[in-house]
């Protein structure tokens, strides 16, 4: 039998889109879903998905968890477990709609909860790491339930088929967001789980990523080390958790953070003019070693109001940006920029390590 | 003579056709093997005394000689074979213990062999080091649990010391005194040529080295020989010596006959006594009496060199290395049990301690387990043989790679096993200056550097294949390794899967 | 100029450049054949004593004192280098006797003989130099 993702390491190679307003301008959904369609071949119809910012702002206080069920056993077991440390605010399917490119569809939920203060006082945890643990617990150890998002006010939507196929299945058009990125995956050997598609998220931090990265075991071991559980062992879950390490743990600005991962090679360093530079990427070279992806990859990070896109050193991997307005595009390929806006300008390659930020105006999301 | 007589080990067979009786084999062999006779017209050789340590091989310029194995035999038992027989033979006669030099020749695991090594294909690229660049850069040292701010929140970039390897190699201890002042001297300019380290091992720092203190780690063991604060003052970091892979457990014995002149200056003893290292120190009967000599080190010097600690591998060593790493060690280096040595009680070298493979994935994974990976790093080292072994073992989890012998056979070793008689007709484990001239520090320095410049081209060859242009990538990597032929048990100890899975 | 240069404090005393200078010097493609069961005619000779010993060959002075005494014009400087032409030497050793150095020594033919450095035999480069073990014996310019 073959094994389910999770038991085996799975690299894929894949395409990624996102557009963000810098105004916090809300837009449906329709718009990334289109950008993927010019990138087809890009994917294999084993994995697709997309996150979203800002689409729930009636429920903005509270970590809205998606999950996959394989049952209903399942769904009971994990509420029951959800009750002991969350308030259920709401708690409802997904809604989705009916597709033949969409089969093996598991049971779709999205809760929105709140922790309980008095669990926070007696465990003496905070918030965020009371729902990191939260996600780490049922993705580990529940059998049959599988939580693919956790943040605030911004969702996860992902499944086992090509991208459009996806967007359309989970009807993104009817949600609002001010950040999308999406993902089409091209995973080099099956079965393709609907887990194991990106987004891949933790908290507010969502991950989409083309690439393989060599650095795998190297992170994933580092990253254990803090209570992180890399239970599906795709590169894409451990840049997630990376990312939660270095800018919530570490609380690193996205810069330092995208030096750790993507770190100048130590000649570039050295020939860095500026001695404060110089020393900062030194520091933070040395202090995280085994946080170096090496490996092609092209990422974007979105997060609770921006998005930061990452190209590994050598630029393994293709990545493009370009602007309109107050949009910003990044996608694997200029023609998903073009299907998003035909008009967009200062469409630019970033060099690899060089980290692209965008941020939505303070007080606009 | 008689019942303990035991047939010479080798063969001295020399090509009559070939020899032309230059009598370089004669003026090179201090075991007095050659001998020309003026009136054969010829040369002799007393088989007794070969060593095989091949140096007339080396350098007969007619190739006229080799040496080989005796095939005198007992009658084939495999029980008692012919090494057990003659050790009896050996003890009946002397009623002593058996000494040996070196890492075992026993027939133990070598578990580098039973792991292989990735490669990309398809879903990412190899990377050619001869067009990209390719990282083999280390930094050893303890690291922060939290990046340290100051008040407004900014980065202090305060570390804790950190030595800085170009490569994840360094030279292990080796005392001035067990091997000679040109093998050291040899180490000192070629670690400071390769932007590495070499060890003093335990026997001080002699005055003409200090400048190269920068590349030195000066050892503190049992014996505290040669420990004095310029000594420390001179060294990149200190190593307290706990133990030793190829006699764990036991001490050391430097025979008077070789503390003369400036060995015994170096060491800080009277010419002409015997050194002896206790087997522990006889200040560290536990883990807490071990973390207060750590942070007099560290007091000793202003908390600016980070503090070793080297432990041999044994079976408890996740554990040790543990209460080690909470003991405020910067680094903690394992020595296996292929490890080498001067001289070490046979029986001990042989059969105590426990493959550094193991040790390496039992330490790293115990560490990760409890969270203090990053508190220290790890060195290893016990035979290490090679890139490959030098890759595997950074994919296993080691920071970094200690070597000796393959320094010592860079330098002109032979293997032949017989350091502790102290005639090394390759001028290095002797303290004889006729015989320390041979080697030449320039040759020695030159050779050293040629090695581990080759090494380190095949650690970014092996590294570009998988896909990993830097080296941090790949400690603890063990996704690249896959075992052949190991068991399950053996499979699980290591971390590691087997081939094809 | 490139030049033979000993360091006494490497020399080992193993002889082996006198065995390299002869047969380098023989004309011949193998040691065995140019050297067993002869007398050899090396143009560098170890000199010591047991604990102090090192190679000597030619200088090749600036003001060779060699080339000033030789009665027939067979020694003579050229690029630097002092050579002997064979065919015009008589074996007077005159040039043996006044060479501070010891350097020149009669050859198999009764002709003298003294380093030429390897330049015009089939070696191309010192072999005492390229066949020392400890690097006792250097090729270089200072």
């Amino acid at each position: 039998m073959s094994k389910k993702e999770g038991q085996i390491r799975i690299p894929s190679g894949c395409a990624i889109a996102a557009v963000i307003s810098r105004e916090g301008r809300r837009m449906s959904g329709e718009k990334i879903v289109e950008a993927m369609k010019p990138m087809h071949a890009r994917s294999n119809g084993l994995g697709g998905g997309f996150a979203a910012y800002g689409i729930y702002p009636q429920y903005r206080d509270f970590y809205a968890f998606h999950l996959f069920f394989d049952n209903r056993d399942a769904r009971k077991d994990c509420e029951r477990y959800l009750k002991e440390n969350f308030e259920i605010v709401q708690a409802e399917v997904i809604p989705t709609r009916n597709l033949p490119q969409i089969t093996n569809v598991p049971m779709i939920w999205r809760y929105f909860l709140s922790p309980f203060a008095s669990v926070l006082v007696r465990e003496n945890i905070r918030e965020e790491d009371l729902v990191s643990r939260t996600v780490m617990t049922i993705n580990e150890g529940m059998d049959g339930a599988y939580v693919f998002s956790s943040g605030k006010n911004m969702g996860a939507f992902k499944a086992v088929g090509y991208p459009e196929d996806v967007g359309a299945f989970y009807k993104l058009e009817e949600y609002q967001g001010y950040s999308w990125t999406a993902h089409g995956r091209y995973p080099t050997n099956t079965p393709g789980w609907w887990g194991g598609a990106h987004p891949f998220t933790l908290l507010d931090y969502s991950i989409v990523h083309n690439g393989e990265i060599s650095s795998y075991d190297a992170n994933r071991r580092f990253l254990e080390m803090f209570g992180y559980r890399c239970s599906l062992q795709t590169d894409t879950e451990v840049i997630a958790y990376m990312m939660d390490y270095l800018l919530r743990v570490q609380k690193l600005s996205l810069e330092d953070a995208a030096a750790v991962a993507a770190a100048p090679f130590w000649s570039t360093i050295e020939n860095n003019p500026d001695p404060k530079e110089r020393q900062r990427l030194t520091y933070l070279r040395t202090v995280f070693p085994s946080l170096l992806i090496t490996g092609p990859f092209s990422i974007v990070l979105g997060f609770n109001g921006g998005l930061m896109a990452l190209n590994d050193r050598l630029k393994l991997r293709s990545m493009v940006t370009g602007e309109k307005d107050d949009l910003v595009f990044i996608a694997s390929e200029e023609a998903a920029i073009r299907v998003m806006e035909p008009e967009a300008e200062n469409i630019h390659a970033p060099a690899g390590g060089q980290a692209v930020i965008v941020k939505v105006k303070e007080g606009a999301y | 003579m008689g019942i303990d007589y035991i047939y010479p080990e080798f063969e001295v067979i020399r090509n009559e056709s070939r020899c032309v009786t230059c009598q370089v084999c004669q003026r090179q062999c201090a075991n007095e093997v050659h001998r020309y006779d003026p009136d054969l017209g010829r040369m002799l050789s007393d088989e007794t005394k070969c060593v095989g340590c091949h140096r007339c091989v080396s350098l007969c310029p007619t190739h006229a000689l080799k040496i080989v194995k005796n095939d005198c035999a007992f009658r084939e038992n495999a029980n008692w074979q012919t090494g057990a027989i003659k050790e009896i033979y050996k003890q009946a006669s002397s009623g002593g213990v058996l000494l040996s030099s070196m890492g075992s020749p026993a027939p133990l695991s070598v578990y580098w062999d039973k792991l292989l090594l990735n490669a990309s294909q398809v879903t990412n690229p190899s990377i050619d080091p001869l067009r990209e660049p390719m990282e083999t850069r280390v930094y050893l040292g303890k690291k922060p649990g939290l990046v340290d701010r100051d008040d407004k929140g900014n980065l202090t970039y305060a570390l804790e010391p950190q030595l800085e390897l170009s490569m994840p190699v360094m030279f292990s201890a080796m005392s001035y005194g067990s091997i000679s002042y040109n093998a050291h001297k040899s180490l000192a300019m070629a670690a400071q040529k390769l932007g590495i380290f070499y060890n003093t091992g335990e026997g001080g720092l002699h005055e003409d080295f200090y400048c190269y203190g920068g590349n030195t780690i000066v050892q503190v063991a049992s014996g505290r020989f040669g420990v004095y604060k310029d000594y420390l003052d001179a060294g990149a970091a200190v190593e307290i010596k706990m133990g030793q892979g190829a006699k764990p457990g036991i001490g050391g014995h430097l025979p008077g006959a070789k503390i003369v002149g400036d060995v015994s200056r170096t060491r800080m003893i009277p010419e002409g006594s015997d050194a002896i290292s206790p087997a522990p120190h006889h200040d560290i009967y536990s883990i807490e009496d071990l973390r207060q000599l750590v942070y007099s080190l560290k007091e000793a010097t202003e908390y600016k060199k980070p503090v070793i600690v080297k432990v041999a591998a044994v079976h408890n060593i996740a554990a040790i290395a543990s209460g080690v790493a909470r003991s405020g060690a910067d680094i903690i280096a394992i020595d296996g049990f292929r490890g080498g040595t001067g001289a070490a009680p046979t029986r001990i070298r042989d059969n105590v301690g426990i493959p550094i493979e193991l040790a390496l994935a039992a330490v790293d994974q115990r560490l990760r387990e409890e969270g203090i990976r990053s508190q220290v790093s790890l060195v290893v080292g016990g035979s290490i043989r090679s890139a490959s072994d030098v890759v595997k073992a950074v994919a296993l989890g080691a920071d970094a790679c200690y070597i000796a012998t393959g320094a010592l056979l860079a330098l002109g070793c032979h293997l032949c096993r017989t350091c502790h008689t102290g005639r090394c007709n390759w001028g290095i484990a002797t303290q004889r200056p006729d015989l320390v001239k041979r080697l030449n520090p320039e040759v020695g320095c030159q050779r050293l550097v040629n090695l581990l410049t080759a090494w380190n081209h095949e650690i970014k060859e092996l590294m570009g294949g998988m896909g990993i242009n830097s080296i941090e990538a790949l400690r603890g990597n063990r996704l690249m390794l896959r075992g052949v032929g190991l068991t399950e048990t053996e499979l699980r100890i290591l971390g590691v899967a087997h081939a094809g899975e | 100029m490139k030049r033979v240069y000993v360091n006494e404090e490497w020399c080992l005393g193993c002889r082996l450049c006198e065995y390299n200078c002869a047969f380098a010097n023989s004309g011949m493609t193998d040691m065995v054949k140019a050297l067993k069961g002869k007398p050899i005619f090396p143009r560098v000779r170890v000199d010591g004593d047991r604990d102090i010993h090192f190679a000597v060959s030619c200088r090749h002075c600036r003001d060779p004192l060699c080339v000033k005494s030789c009665i027939c014009g067979a020694l003579y400087r050229k690029d630097g280098r002092v050579r002997v032409d064979r065919d015009r030497c008589v074996g007077c050793l005159t040039c043996v006797l006044v060479c501070p150095y010891g350097a020149l020594t009669l050859s198999e033919r009764g002709t003298v003989q003294k380093c030429e450095l390897c330049l015009e035999n089939a070696c191309g480069e010192p072999a005492c130099v390229l066949g020392c073990p400890n690097r006792a014996i250097v090729y270089e310019e200072r």
